[in-house]
């Protein structure tokens, strides 16, 4: 078993959603997240560009079976790139193994509990 | 003492004229009274347009707030341009091209009425300005039909164009001295404070729009839950607040009119929110928010084009008869598939239209009486429905064919309908590379 976190631009949240829900992963939790990248994001504040310090970022975390790291990521690592080459931000995936899942309704553990 | 003072300028005018000097334009002075409400008035209903950008915003997803906020202060900045420079003189110049639309020169960038005191006895800018916001307000509502899925650039050259070509010219036939709709029949086409030349109007056209353009992508499939009711609220609140200017004041005067305008508004506003109160309790069991600040609305809608005729009774009516009405639209939008988002022609078309008919049935009787005196016989109820289903008719025909002539131009030339990828990331994001909510739980 795999914990799959990924952190990815807010804009392309949708385009992930989606893709994963057609590779069949749809058990997904999603989280607005601020964190320091490389990236200098560009906003327009009363007319000024300005680069904020923290960078709003959307976090989806997948506990994945072993089979199905592959499949996630790179789905993931597909429908989050802006363009085909991809851009600096749009950003990263971690992947930890996990010890163990707990389905709190039926106390069922390990892989059948994902 | 203000009729003391009138009286006394009589005199002297009348002196005037025995000396041969023709000063009688300048006759009339300004009413302090009725020009303090008049700018109250304005300055409220200018409030309702950001009252309706946080009533939208609060019902759109959160990565589409900005966006459909902007579509309200959108407007506030173009026709806040135009008005004075087109709008006003289109619609309050004496009558052109056979009626179609009004047209005086000096009535460009308002230049030909710094001076003038109009018969109301308040200054024209601030008639000119109260109906400014009237323009201001009615494209703004459109956008709830086709909200988290247009070009703001599109949007922005489509309400310029629609101001232009549909709202000027109705307003024109209904509230212009010289319009065909204020001269029809006895007394003229009723409509008080808008329910024709606003709600109607934009109500048609946000059909239309919602129909070329097409669903979001996902509906209905996918549900779509509103960010922030708690926004929405307030927003509704500022509305309700507001329209005590936008009906109360379109009797431009402060008097017996005015106090009979906003004690309909309120009630009708009330019953439109019980009303809908009691058919979600009696439907589902439980009475949501949503449907509170929907009820509020419908009830304001509906009685806008009759506050200035009908009596507390007929307020009430007219809320209750909205709500139930608006209620079932919303019903049937749900069956029949199109996607008004957030549904401003099942409130605001169908309120209007509900409110600009019924009406007719609850007029006070010295009205029709006064309608009687003046074609000198007999004036009953159905002639005056007669009248109200040819605004109604005329305005919903022009607004559909125009409004879908502009929308097919807009969308083939600048573009109105953005592509998948700005759908999927949202207008905050594609359209003004901002974003509304900071940590807010993304939908």
């Amino acid at each position: 078993m795999k914990l799959i976190t990924a952190i990815i631009q807010p804009d392309r949240l949708d385009h992930v959603r989606e893709a994963l829900i057609q590779a069949d992963i749809t058990r997904i939790t999603v989280s607005r997240v601020t964190g320091h990248g490389r990236q200098e994001d560009i906003e327009f504040y009363r007319g000024q560009k300005i680069a904020p310090n923290l960078i709003p970022k959307v976090r989806l975390d997948i506990a994945v079976n072993d089979q199905f790291v592959d499949i996630t990521v790179d789905t993931i690592v597909k429908s989050a790139r802006h363009g085909a080459g991809g851009a600096i931000g749009d950003g990263k995936i971690f992947i930890t193994t996990m010890d163990e899942c707990v389905r709190i309704r039926t106390n069922e553990r390990g892989g059948s509990a994902i | 003492m203000l009729k003391k003072f009138s009286a006394s300028l009589l005199l002297v005018m009348a002196a005037m004229m025995v000396h041969g000097t023709g000063w009688a334009a300048e006759a009339v002075v300004t009413d302090t009274g009725t020009t303090s409400w008049m700018l109250t008035s304005t300055a409220l209903v200018l409030l309702m347009v950001p009252g309706l950008a946080m009533f939208y915003g609060g019902l759109v997803r959160t990565k589409n707030v900005i966006g459909t906020m902007m579509h309200s202060f959108g407007a506030m900045v173009v026709i806040g341009v135009l008005w004075p420079m087109l709008g006003y003189s289109l619609s309050f110049g004496p009558s052109i091209l056979g009626g179609l639309v009004g047209w005086d020169s000096k009535y460009f960038m308002l230049q030909g009425i710094d001076d003038t005191i109009m018969s109301t006895q308040i200054p024209e800018y601030v008639f000119a300005m109260f109906q400014g916001k009237f323009a201001i307000i009615t494209p703004a509502l459109i956008a709830g039909a086709f909200a988290e899925r247009v070009n703001f650039k599109g949007y922005l050259v489509f309400i310029a164009l629609w101001c232009i070509l549909v709202y000027s010219p109705i307003c024109h036939w209904v509230w212009a001295a010289d319009g065909f709709l204020f001269n029809l029949g006895a007394m003229g086409a009723i409509d008080f404070a808008g329910g024709t030349v606003v709600h109607i109007s934009s109500g048609v056209t946000a059909l239309v729009a919602a129909l070329y353009l097409g669903a979001r992508r996902g509906y209905p499939r996918n549900v779509m839950h509103p960010s922030n009711l708690v926004m929405t609220l307030m927003g509704a609140g500022l509305l309700w607040v507001g329209w005590f200017g936008f009906n109360a004041g379109s009797a431009i005067a402060s008097n017996l009119a005015t106090a009979r305008a906003l004690t309909v508004t309120q009630m009708a506003a009330a019953a439109g929110a019980f009303t809908w109160m009691v058919v979600e309790f009696l439907h589902h069991g439980k009475a949501t928010s949503l449907g509170v600040a929907s009820g509020i609305l419908a009830g304001l809608v509906a009685i806008t084009p009759a506050a200035g005729v009908v009596q507390p009774l007929g307020a009430f009516a007219l809320g209750a008869i909205a709500a139930v009405v608006c209620y079932l639209a919303i019903m049937l939008k749900g069956k029949l598939g199109y996607d008004d988002s957030l549904d401003a022609f099942g409130v605001h078309g169908i309120g209007g239209i509900v409110g600009a008919i019924c009406l007719t049935f609850f007029i006070r009787p010295s009205w029709m009486a006064d309608a009687a005196t003046k074609v000198g016989g007999s004036w009953t109820v159905w002639q005056q429905l007669g009248v109200q289903a040819t605004a109604v008719g005329v305005t919903i025909v022009y607004a559909a064919a125009v409004s879908l002539v502009l929308l097919f131009i807009v969308e083939k030339t600048i573009g109105l309908r953005i592509s998948e990828n700005d759908e999927m990331s949202g207008l905050d994001h594609s359209m003004h590379g901002e974003q509304g909510y900071g940590l807010i739980n993304p939908n």
